[in-house]
């Protein structure tokens, strides 16, 4: 009665093979490694840096041990510490040939040691949190209410031009609040105007004035919009913060949405947070102004000849030098929104520029008298300005741009993000800052480690003194539980903190309660003379109900400080949860498997090395 | 080697009341405490600033709360951290004082007071560049900035709302868990008794103005969920007992059912509570009072499923009826192995 079928224990052995090998990575010292990534917002770094990088290194005689593209960046890493420095010195030097404007950042980073083949299988060790390893960590606050603002005053203009090309009389326009009101003489223009304001701005809900006097329009953002206004403010926000920690050379930052008006930025490693504020709030603009293709801005541009009076030059994205007027046609303000998409003929990828009233009236008066001349937009970032795009006028344009031409989708993607990307949609305030420093992340890990082994080793003396075999068993089962969680926190890539030690810690402590459990309820039955056979197999059935019911309320805990944890305590959530799913893995099945496997097999057991069970009147022990 | 040598079993239910009435005292004093004294929060709660810096040698508290007290960010607290070298200074939420300006004006402070000046070193760590506030004196490093901490004020209500919320869905979620496995009685027992719990080590952080933080808070919930699991233990004895030995009154069968799991009981919480003092003696100042508020919630946990909420469903009146339903697999009420069967 106590064996297991094949298929059990080679469950039981697939489960312990796959556990071992993901938590192998995390067992591998980190090695230095130097990483590169993109240094300006115009920038996109892809696999084509890896062979240059390569060539690099092999020009300064450095043997890295791999180079690779991961993500949004090109890692490479090397033995020691002397060799990531110098290695660091010639892709700097190499990539960035002028060092007050660096294209690359180029950031000593930490890789895991862990072998090719454990990487391949996506194997790779946990993330640690800022409390475990030094940074700087801001939670953000995004203002939607001035988004909002922001917009009803761009709708303002809007209907301000649309009534003037439509020839109808208005006696003032207000902007109250984030609702716009427009007033007019008589009724039939009201009407007018109505039917017009609601074919051509369907973003607003339109309502009569409430005073019966005046005849009054008040149009309000419908709700759907204003979600949409505030979900592309933060997702803009986010990308522009992106762009600027760029700058700081952190290897890995976060930056993650928080709810709905929330940001979470992470850097680990950066100590400063005086300059780490400084470069996050800092504006980025954009600005339209016209090229000069005379003669002598070709000849400038092209090297041969002085820059003319009057124009700047500056690179164009991909290289070449472009000489732009000083005259500033536009700012980014009167961009109101940038999406790519397609042209409705040629199906050809483009760039879908919106411009508030005031900025259509300027660029109509300018396109329409620069027809075939082109036309640059230029975004400046820390005093530098580079040129995005420098597209050709065919026509006379309004207030909707469409820029098209040799443009891959992905160039498209990439052209409006970085229109968007120039400034913040919405201020945003920081709330809460945390920093660390290295040597106390450093603390806290041995101390959090130290916690897990001492009361580990503890528990499992005090189990196999107490139940001999069966408590070798229950520390094995505990053991596996240890190794399954941590291999399932690694699968998940989950970040490790402090608290989600402390919950390791913890969860196993509480873990031990199914074996404690199963062990009493089997010295329970051998109590009450059942033979040794019949009494491992009672008292395991027994005890699983027991456990189930007593593992679901802890489980309710854990799934309530999931879901209304945040920071640290949602760390720790995460990881009681998943211990208390895989303890009852380990103490009920795996524990059962090896208790079959041992004594499963003897068709005569006399006795079960469980220790002393004590008997009321005969006190004779059970191990013969 | 066994420790629970038990021949009859223990009368726990006749000092029932006797218990109940200590249990009511108890949690009376907590009340008593948490109204009169509060809970100390951490800035977590109450929005705020802390620091933590490590001197080179012995810190002097009474020098570096003086120049903190200098300059005027409301009432500060000063006070040693773990060691005699770590300071930790809670700066409140205040009005007039721009809660960003905070670390550096503290840690300027500071920084003056042991003779130094500031300066944004940069110090070439191995994990990347990272540049921090130095503050050097002649060459040394008298006091160095560990950790910051800064937190608004709206963040703090929000934590606390959401805590609040987290104990109620717990609570609410074990009731129903309890009251669709056992009975309704049964539910109320394990909750007021562990609810008792959790007021008892809210009475005690009052009681020593111990910090109350989120990890804490943490704690207060795991204990919550662990220690209801005693309750079900003993409850599943109980139902377990009424079908077994059916000549039993409901005072024996709850003695029985209490005194056959008792040494599962002390064996489960003593290996827990190994495991919270491991964490107690190596964890640090950072997972101090999580610590605590575990060994409390252990403590009292024992205490509550065993003498508390028995007692309480004993009160309430549970009968054989209640739990014995004559469930659709239960054939022989007698046969000793139908026991477990739910």
């Amino acid at each position: 009665m106590n064996r297991y079928p094949l298929w059990k224990y080679a469950t039981l052995l697939v489960a312990l093979v796959v556990a071992l090998i993901y938590t192998l990575p995390n067992f591998f010292p980190e090695a230095p490694a130097v990483q590169v990534s993109s240094g300006k917002a115009t920038l996109k770094i892809d696999a084509s840096l890896v062979p240059r990088i390569e060539r690099i290194l092999a020009d300064a005689a450095l043997k890295p041990d791999f180079v690779r593209f991961e993500g949004m960046s090109v890692k490479a890493r090397f033995a020691d510490l002397d060799s990531q420095r110098k290695a660091k010195d010639a892709i700097s030097k190499a990539l960035n040939p002028d060092p007050d404007n660096p294209a690359y950042i180029v950031a000593l980073n930490l890789l895991s040691r862990s072998p090719s083949w454990l990487t391949a299988l996506h194997a790779l060790p946990m993330f640690l949190g800022l409390d475990l390893r030094g940074g700087v960590y801001f939670l953000m606050q995004v203002d939607m209410k001035s988004a909002l603002v922001k917009k009803a005053e761009a709708l303002t203009g809007d209907i301000r031009a649309l009534l003037r090309d439509k020839n109808i009389r208005h006696t003032g326009i207000t902007r109250d609040g984030n609702n716009v009101a427009v007033r007019f003489r008589d009724n039939e223009t009201l009407v007018a105007a109505r039917n017009v304001l609601q074919n051509q701005l369907p973003d607003l809900l339109w309502q009569d004035g409430p005073d019966g006097s005046d005849f009054r329009l008040v149009g309000s953002l419908k709700p759907e919009a204003s979600r949409l206004v505030q979900s592309t403010a933060i997702t803009q926000n986010i990308t522009t913060l992106h762009n600027r920690v760029n700058e700081l050379g952190v290897a890995e930052p976060v930056i993650q949405q928080q709810g709905q008006d929330r940001v979470v930025v992470q850097l680990p490693g950066v100590q400063d947070t005086a300059k780490a504020k400084d470069i996050i709030g800092r504006t980025a603009t954009l600005e339209l102004r016209m090229v000069d293709d005379s003669a002598e801005g070709r000849a400038a541009a092209s090297g041969t000849g002085p820059v003319p009076f009057g124009t700047e030059r500056y690179v164009e994205r991909g290289g070449a030098p472009l000489i732009v007027k000083r005259q500033v046609v536009l700012t980014g303000d009167s961009l109101t929104d940038a999406q790519p998409g397609f042209d409705s003929q040629t199906q050809e990828p483009v760039v879908h520029l919106t411009l508030d009233a005031k900025g259509a009236r300027i660029i109509r008066d300018v396109s329409r008298e620069n027809v075939g001349k082109r036309m640059a937009i230029l975004l400046f970032e820390k005093g530098k300005g580079e040129v995005i795009t420098a597209p050709v006028i065919r026509s006379e344009l309004g207030s909707r741009i469409q820029i098209s031409g040799r443009m891959t989708t992905a160039e498209a993607n990439d052209t409006s993000l970085l229109l968007r990307a120039g400034s913040l949609a919405a201020p945003m305030d920081i709330i809460e800052e945390r920093t660390i420093g290295p040597s106390l992340g450093a603390e806290n890990i041995s101390k959090g480690f130290n916690s897990v082994i001492f009361g580990f080793a503890a528990i499992a003396v005090f189990m196999c003194l107490y139940y001999q075999l069966f408590g070798i068993i229950s520390t094995l089962a505990l053991a596996f539980n240890l190794l399954l969680l941590v291999a399932v926190l690694s699968m998940l890539q989950a970040t490790l903190t402090l608290p989600g030690i402390a919950a390791i810690a913890l969860t196993l402590g509480m873990a031990i309660d199914a074996n404690v459990l199963i062990n009493e309820r089997v010295r329970e039955e051998l109590r009450a003379g059942a033979a040794p056979q019949v009494a491992i197999n009672t008292g395991y059935e027994r005890a699983w109900a027991t456990i189930l019911d007593s593992n679901v309320t802890t489980l309710i805990a854990g799934v309530a400080l999931l879901t209304f944890g945040s920071g640290p305590v949602r760390g720790f959530a995460i990881v009681h949860t998943l211990g208390i799913l895989t303890s009852m893995f380990s103490a009920v099945v795996f524990s059962r498997g090896l208790v079959n496997l041992w004594y499963g097999r003897q068709k005569r057991l006399k006795g079960v090395s469980i220790g002393q069970v004590w008997r009321p009147q005969t006190s004779v022990p059970a191990k013969s | 080697m066994e420790f629970f040598r038990i021949r009859r079993d223990i009368p726990f239910m006749r000092h029932a009341l006797v218990f109940n009435i200590v249990s009511l005292l108890t949690f009376l004093a907590a009340v008593f405490f948490l109204a009169t004294r509060g809970l100390h929060f951490s800035i977590e709660f109450t929005g705020g600033t802390v620091i933590e810096v490590a001197y080179a040698q012995t810190a002097d508290i009474v020098k570096a709360r003086t120049a903190v007290e200098g300059l005027n960010v409301g009432e500060v607290q000063v006070q040693n951290f773990g060691s005699s070298r770590d300071v930790l200074i809670r700066v409140p939420v205040a009005s007039g004082v721009k809660q960003s300006e905070v670390v550096t004006r503290v840690f300027g402070a500071l920084c003056k007071a042991e003779g130094g000046t500031i300066s944004a070193g940069q110090e070439a760590a191995q994990s990347g560049e990272s540049a921090r506030q130095v503050c050097s004196a002649g060459g040394v490093e008298p006091v160095r900035l560990q950790r910051t901490e800064v937190v608004g004020p709206q963040v703090g209500r929000e934590l606390a709302e959401d805590g609040a919320k987290a104990l109620a869905f717990v609570v609410a979620g074990i009731m129903i868990y309890l009251a669709f496995r056992f009975e309704w009685k049964f539910s109320i027992a394990a909750i007021v008794a562990n609810l008792h719990d959790v007021i008892i080590i809210l009475g005690f952080f009052a009681f020593f103005q111990w910090e109350f933080s989120l990890s804490v808070l943490a704690a207060v919930l795991a204990v919550l969920g662990y220690s209801v699991n005693e309750s079900v233990v003993i409850f599943d004895r109980i139902r377990e007992s009424f079908r077994r030995y059916r000549k039993m009154t409901t005072r024996e069968v709850i003695d029985h059912a209490i005194t056959s799991t008792i040494s599962r009981t002390i064996i489960t919480h003593g290996s827990t509570q190994m495991m919270v003092l491991s964490m107690l003696i190596f964890g640090g100042p950072t997972l101090h009072y999580f610590a605590v508020a575990l060994t409390i919630g252990i403590l009292f946990g024992i205490y509550s499923s065993v003498f508390v909420a028995a007692a309480i469903a004993m009160w309430l009146g549970v009968k054989r009826e209640d739990l014995v339903k004559a469930g659709p697999k239960e054939t022989d009420p007698d046969d000793p192995n139908a026991g477990a069967v739910v």
